[in-house]
């Protein structure tokens, strides 16, 4: 606009720029009936988002079940959609530090920065594990506000739901009882599968497994396994040969049943245990979408049991 | 309701005390085992107690939501952004993590409790050449100082650099980054602000910075996946145009990513020469980009650049140049990994194409010339922590008049070529190391050159930009 000219003749256009520019304005920073955008940085979120959102959001997530959420690259896209959104709904507890902070610096939208109403870190709905008591990066990738996949435990989803729906109530007052109906419903729901699970999944309780990387703990805590070994000799760094020989020592020494691992951590570590100690390799969908049947929250739970006690059973067959 | 919680964590603070503040009675392990789960007990009931907190104090909130004035106004996002904590007055945990919440209450005060994220990155590198790269030039191309050379030959210090950053208030980030070179000499690298919460997806930012017109130039050296700057980079932009001036970007609401941007710049250095009022330079780029797939993104950019430069050393200070230099830069990069899952294999594609005119006086004589020059790279991750890359970089000027033969501006017939391969090995993310191998062809001898460097980075966890 500063390179028009500025005089009486052109203003009906300079008028009619005004306009447009304040339909620019109006019509994309607030569109005043549109449904809550919601930005969700993994799928466990986004899925809890439609859960409680329903028909009144869009929903957005900036990884598939099949990414490990620690890689997620700060592509374009997720420039353009946090530029869009009206709440950013990630786990927080610095799980998503290597490319969060990018994109929003790039989006810089004022609605989403931290501390106001539109973001929101599900770590700080619940009680993190494994906070470090030194902070060194000799110790591997550790998150110094403490374990960050907290997803694995699904009773973390009702504090979490909580919030959100207190977020989305307030983001969204119109639709407020709508939002609080559904959270209700949720709840119930939750509850239920939650008392299902830890029926089903009783036999499993103190059962020693070994894991790729400490993805677990959540889950662990909720259904009593004992994690005997990680693959990982420090959170984020592949084995060496060497390692894995220690590994196998281990679990001669404390048999495990199992090695668990996230579809989308490398395969070959908890192969080649299987080879020379002949546990089973069971492959946990890490989140929503993390295979073909876990494309929901309770599908996920459902399925995440379901395969563990299969791995329980499988390895009383070879003993 | 907070009291309740907070005894909770007193007594197992208070017993945590009674554990670590007696070190010399001698306890035996069946009464430590017995404190242990004394203390797994009460973390248990106060999880429960946590739970039913929060039940109760949702049937609170809820019994006070008719009562309760919304918090959004019907839609302006700029009342929102100037109350920066709407919800505090509920007693909510918001913005950082809970954790972190109840860990600050028990913190001392302490002065250095805002200090910015800090950050530093080494590199060394060991070079070996057939040629001495020191007397390097790239016919038809008269240089700034800093191009012309390719490398340093044996051991030498790369540049370490130290970068501080924080947000400076509600409305602002800043960033200082510093960069030593082997001698000693410290440069400040990047200064910037940059605002964080102007309305509709602008951003302004004012300081030392490098240009958003290229691709390459936007990221740290250290961020490059190989070693050196390509040929075009060398030639045109003294290796990375970093100015002082303004930035303004505006990301356009779009589904696909779109972004617009202008610069103004005093003109310090190469290509430029600092302009009355104030503005030396000036440049516009947009770029865009999107996901193809769950698998596949990319990001596309075009730039243009203006100076008019008056009196601009050149070739070691050997040459002046006096006139106008347009440049135009196109930019695109891909990226791959199976399921966007980059923990095993990914690959990048990266290439940018970059073409100037140039209009003026050469050391007092009539000189219009155009070049042009473009690199083209690839980089495959075959499994975690290994990677290797290919790369053909390539400038090329115009024939000059006869007067103008013989100067740096001269192609001699020649077209500067260069081909590279590179090795990588990550110890993770924060350790690299590189070993690149380049046939340089810039100059009619050729030049083979193998260099083996380390880069790491320690502190604060920079994020990395696509």
């Amino acid at each position: 606009m500063a390179l028009m000219p500025i005089n009486g003749g052109k203003r009906v256009r300079i008028r009619s720029i005004v306009l447009l520019v304040a339909g620019l304005l109006f019509g994309f920073v607030a569109p005043v009936q549109a449904r809550v955008s919601v930005f969700a940085c993994e799928p466990e979120w986004g899925a809890l988002a439609l859960l409680i959102g329903g028909d009144e959001v869009d929903i957005y997530v900036a990884a598939t079940g099949k990414q490990d959420p620690h890689l997620i690259q700060a592509r374009p896209s997720l420039i353009a959609q946090a530029r869009r959104a009206d709440l950013l709904f990630c786990t927080g507890a610095e799980l998503e530090v290597g490319w969060l902070p990018v994109v929003m610096r790039q989006a810089a939208n004022p609605n989403i920065q931290p501390g106001t109403l539109g973001y929101l870190e599900a770590a700080a709905a619940v009680q993190l594990r494994e906070i470090p008591n030194r902070l060194d990066r000799a110790d591997g990738d550790v998150h110094a506000a403490g374990n960050p996949h907290i997803q694995t435990d699904p009773r973390t989803f009702l504090p979490v739901a909580e919030q959100l729906t207190e977020r989305l109530m307030r983001l969204d007052p119109s639709h407020a009882e709508y939002y609080q109906a559904r959270y209700g419903q949720f709840v119930v729901q939750w509850q239920a599968a939650l008392d299902r699970w830890q029926g089903q999944a009783a036999p499993l309780r103190g059962l020693p497994v070994a894991v790729h990387h400490n993805t677990w703990i959540y889950l662990f805590d909720w259904l009593g396994l004992r994690m005997v070994v990680t693959l990982e000799p420090k959170p984020g760094v592949p084995p060496s040969s060497g390692y894995l020989s220690e590994v196998l020592a281990k679990v001669k020494a404390t048999p495990v049943r199992m090695t668990l691992r996230a579809a989308y951590e490398d395969e070959r570590p908890a192969k080649w245990l299987e080879q020379h100690a002949g546990v089973p390799v069971i492959e946990l969908p890490a989140t929503v979408g993390g295979n073909q049947r876990a494309q929901d929250l309770f599908a996920l739970f459902d399925d995440t049991v379901e395969r563990l006690l299969k791995g329980a059973g499988a390895g009383d067959g070879a003993r | 309701m907070l009291p309740l919680r907070q005894r909770g964590s007193a007594v197992i603070a208070a017993v945590c005390s009674m554990m670590t503040a007696q070190p010399l009675f001698a306890m035996s392990e069946a009464e430590f085992s017995q404190l242990k789960q004394a203390v797994e007990q009460l973390k248990k009931k106060q999880d429960e107690d946590t739970r039913r907190i929060n039940e109760l104090e949702w049937q609170l909130k809820q019994a006070e939501a008719g009562a309760k004035q919304p918090v959004r106004s019907a839609g302006n996002g700029l009342e929102k952004s100037a109350s920066v904590d709407p919800f505090a007055p509920t007693g909510f945990a918001g913005g950082t993590s809970a954790a972190q919440g109840s860990r600050s209450a028990h913190a001392p005060q302490a002065g250095n409790s805002f200090n910015p994220a800090m950050g530093v990155t080494l590199m060394g590198t060991l070079g070996n050449f057939s040629r001495n790269p020191e007397a390097a030039t790239v016919p038809g191309f008269a240089l700034a100082d800093e191009s012309g050379s390719a490398g340093t030959q044996g051991f030498s210090l790369g540049e370490s650099e130290i970068s501080l950053s924080a947000n400076i208030d509600h409305r602002l980030y800043g960033q200082l980054t510093m960069s030593l070179d082997g001698g000693g000499a410290a440069e400040v690298e990047e200064a910037f602000i940059q605002t964080t919460s102007l309305p509709m997806g602008l951003t302004a930012k004012g300081g030392r910075f490098f240009s958003g017109i290229g691709y390459l130039n936007e990221q740290h050296l250290h961020a490059w996946d190989f070693l050196d700057a390509p040929l075009p980079y060398r030639a045109m932009l003294n290796g990375q145009l970093g100015d002082d001036g303004v930035q303004i970007r505006w990301t356009v609401p779009t589904s696909t990513f779109l972004q617009i941007g202008v610069e103004g710049f005093r003109g310090e250095g190469f290509p430029a020469t600092p302009g009355h009022n104030g503005l030396g330079a000036a440049s516009l780029f947009v770029k865009t980009g999107g996901d193809i797939d769950a698998s596949n993104s990319w990001l596309g950019s075009l730039a243009y650049y203006h100076t008019d430069a008056d009196a601009l050393s050149v070739s070691n200070g050997a040459d002046l140049f006096s006139g106008a230099t347009d440049m135009g830069i196109a930019g695109m990069v891909w990226k791959w990994a199976p399921d966007g899952n980059g923990a095993e294999r990914q690959f990048k594609w990266q290439s940018e194409f970059l073409l100037r005119r140039q209009d003026g006086l050469f050391n007092g004589l009539d000189y219009r010339g155009n070049q042009y020059g473009y690199y083209g790279q690839a980089l495959y991750q075959f499994m975690p922590q290994w990677s290797v890359g290919v790369r053909y970089d390539q400038v090329a000027a115009g024939d000059v008049s006869s007067p103008l033969a013989g100067t740096a501006l001269d192609t001699q017939g020649h077209t500067p070529h260069r081909s590279s391969a590179i090795l990588m090995y990550d110890t993770s993310e924060f350790g690299r190391f590189r070993l690149q191998y380049n046939q340089d062809d810039a100059s009619p001898s050729s030049n083979r050159e193998i260099l083996l460097n380390y880069t790491v980075s320690f502190g604060a966890h920079g994020a990395h930009a696509y």
